[in-house]
């Protein structure tokens, strides 16, 4: 499945969709009623319209071309005060990260090796994601309580530390947005298993003396044993 | 059969540390059942009648709400405590060695959260959707459950399952290798009728998903999987949908990964193109070798592992007559078949499927054998209707390296040994 996907068909599917779920809603039951398509031909008339500012209050989502960017402004030096009390207790100081709690800077150039580190800098593809997941889940715990203005300074603080912004005095806004590009978007690319992994599909799956020798135990999980003990997960009660 | 420890150790010293106070982990998770069960206690053995032969017990609605029995309260979710830093953004691991057919019990679905458990109040529940639609709308609970309704079996399995193993044999338990599925009967509403009654803009090609929790999760679904066969969830196994997994309302997206089946859902947008957000990108992208990543890798290939015997479920018995059983699944469609081998890969023979074969469901397995009381190098192997064979986890290796966290669907090898006890073993 990809965005390459052909969806010129839009139109059709919902077509067939509309003459595919044969169902009238309370006709009788005639025909063997298994698993019958559940879409009715005509319109339910369920659900009432959703008013403009009830949409306001829900929809926060951010796009990377900008779609969904609030109105407001916040520098670096005003993100680095929002950042010091309400997030560098988990993420650090500089964006380290303390303990397990996710790390937000760094990692430039690890991607390829055995020891990744995916920071915002180091492989996030886009500014947007960044405000769009702030502005949604952070400050954890206290999610959706950053007004727009601290939210443009925190992720303007937040690509200061990794080097994206590299002037203290940059404020980012809808109109500054545009010009914030990450590093690592161009090494992304849409699922090709399907193609890269071709070989997966076997029309003969190997039935005896598939593998020379006879095999031999190359690591064991009691050697590193990491296994929680029992009774330490949450009781059944 | 030789044994050789000098494999490689790549985990972390962080997690070193962990294994003074673990030792001998195997042994002891094989252990509770037995421990619960104690002795046999003869008063209660023919010729004499035990008390629950005598006696009364509790009678009609003392237990309005069953629960399994109490000498079955070792089994529960269980999690890995050095793996993130709270468990309000954490998982639980389903008990897949307690359970038996194809359908997990509501109880003992394995959990993920990213901002805990959202108590939603159904009457204030609210579903918007908007965006590029004829018509924005709003739902309460009562208008979806009003609605036409389907009942389904799917599994549901985190990309991130077996995660931990991408770089060597890391955890002693089925549980903790492969207990981020499960498999429940859903009803819920087809979403192509959500999508209808608010009439798709010709330009629609995306929709984003949004949880109602505190970490408001969301991810992008392409247009196309929506009108196929996306439901509007509200029950699990006839029971409305627990909080846990998403109650009132929940996502089900069959045969994808289960980060895309927003729990607690609160809005759906239509767009004409995918949002990116933190969970479609920082997260849940499959880092290869070279340094980059996959995107988009929605479906879940082709899988399956052997519940027992498995290091949490060890061979009671000596010798003789044994049960092999276990799970399969695909996100591509039915499980054709599934073949066992005893030898770390060399033979194979065709298992037994047992009970329904649903479209993206979890398919028990069975395979009857005569233990000679020998080790075993045990290993299941999953086929799917489209011809997928499940990898071997050094086939899965040469093409993704062991950067990639999500979707290792290679193959699990138990040792059972002499005693019976089973580990949790890499073989060449």
């Amino acid at each position: 499945m990809s965005r390459s996907l052909k969806f010129a068909l839009t139109g059709l599917a919902l077509a067939a969709l509309a003459g595919a779920g044969a169902t009238i809603v309370g006709a009788p039951d005639v025909a063997p009623a298994q698993e019958r398509a559940a879409a009715p031909v005509k319109k339910l008339g369920i659900g009432r319209e959703a008013t403009t500012q009830e949409i306001a209050g829900w929809d926060i989502d951010i796009r990377p071309d900008g779609h969904g960017l609030p109105p407001g402004k916040g520098t670096v030096k005003q993100g680095e005060d929002i950042y010091m009390t309400q997030c560098a207790a988990c993420h650090g100081e500089f964006g380290e990260s303390a303990g397990r709690w996710p790390i937000v800077s760094g990692g430039s150039g690890s991607l390829a090796t055995h020891d990744p580190v995916k920071s915002v800098g180091s492989y996030w593809p886009y500014a947007s994601t960044l405000m769009d997941y702030i502005r949604r889940s952070m400050p954890f715990g206290n999610a959706q309580s950053l007004s727009n203005d601290e939210l443009y300074a925190v992720t303007a603080y937040v690509l200061y530390l990794n080097d994206i912004i590299r002037d203290e005095s940059f404020e980012l806004s809808a109109q500054t947005f545009k010009s914030v590009r990450l590093p690592n978007e161009p090494n992304f690319y849409d699922d090709d298993r399907e193609t890269a992994e071709k070989a997966f599909w076997r029309k003969e799956p190997c039935m005896s003396n598939c593998l020379p020798g006879r095999a031999a135990v190359t690591g064991r999980a009691r050697v590193l044993d990491v296994t929680p003990e029992p009774g330490k997960g949450p009781k059944v009660e | 059969m030789t044994q050789h420890d000098d494999g490689p150790r790549p985990l972390p010293s962080r997690r070193a540390l962990l294994r003074a106070g673990l030792a001998g982990g195997a042994v002891a998770l094989g252990g509770p059942a037995l421990a619960q069960l104690g002795k046999t206690n003869p008063a209660n053995l023919p010729p004499n009648v035990a008390d629950w032969s005598k006696m009364l017990g509790d009678g009609v609605a003392v237990r309005t709400y069953g629960k399994p029995a109490k000498f079955e309260s070792h089994i529960g979710r269980r999690d890995v405590s050095w793996l993130t830093a709270s468990p309000q953004s954490s998982v639980s691991f389903t008990p897949l060695h307690e359970i038996d057919g194809p359908i997990t019990p509501n109880g003992l679905c394995f959990e993920r959260h990213h901002a805990g458990i959202a108590e939603l109040n159904p009457t204030d529940y609210r579903l918007m959707l908007h965006g590029l639609v004829d018509k924005p709308l709003m739902f309460t609970l009562d208008d979806i459950k009003r609605m036409p309704r389907v009942n389904r079996a799917y599994f549901c399995e985190c990309a991130a399952n077996s995660g931990m193993e991408w770089r060597g044999a890391q955890l002693n338990g089925c549980q903790y290798t492969h207990g981020m599925v499960h498999c429940v009967m859903y009803t819920g509403v087809p979403l192509k009728v959500l999508l209808q009654e608010a009439g798709v803009k010709p330009n629609a090609r995306w929709l984003l998903l949004e949880g109602g929790d505190a970490s408001a999760m969301t991810r992008s679904l392409p247009l196309q999987k929506a009108l196929d066969d996306a439901l509007v969830a509200y029950r699990m196994n006839g029971e409305m949908l627990y909080p846990e997994n998403g109650y009132p309302v929940r996502m089900v997206i069959p045969g994808w990964e289960a980060n895309m089946w927003v729990k607690w859902l609160r809005r759906i947008e239509v767009g004409d193109q995918p949002w990116h957000t933190r969970e479609e990108t920082s997260k849940y992208t499959d880092l290869l070798e070279n340094g980059r990543a996959r995107r988009f890798t929605y479906v879940m290939d082709a899988k399956s592992v052997i519940t027992s015997p498995s290091p949490q479920a060890p061979v009671n018995h000596k010798s003789g007559f044994t049960v092999l059983s276990g799970v399969a699944w695909s996100g591509r469609g039915k499980i054709a078949r599934v073949d066992v081998s005893l030898d770390g890969g060399r033979n194979w023979r065709t298992a037994r499927l047992d009970g329904p074969v649903w479209d993206k469901a979890i398919a028990r397995f069975y395979y009857e054998f005569d233990w000679n009381g020998g080790e075993l190098l045990l290993q299941s192997r999953a086929v799917d209707e489209t011809g997928y064979v499940q990898p071997t986890k050094d086939e899965l290796r040469k093409v993704r390296g062991v950067n990639s966290i999500y979707h290792n669907n290679g193959i699990q090898t138990w040792l059972l040994h002499r005693n019976g006890e089973v580990e949790n073993v890499e073989v060449s």
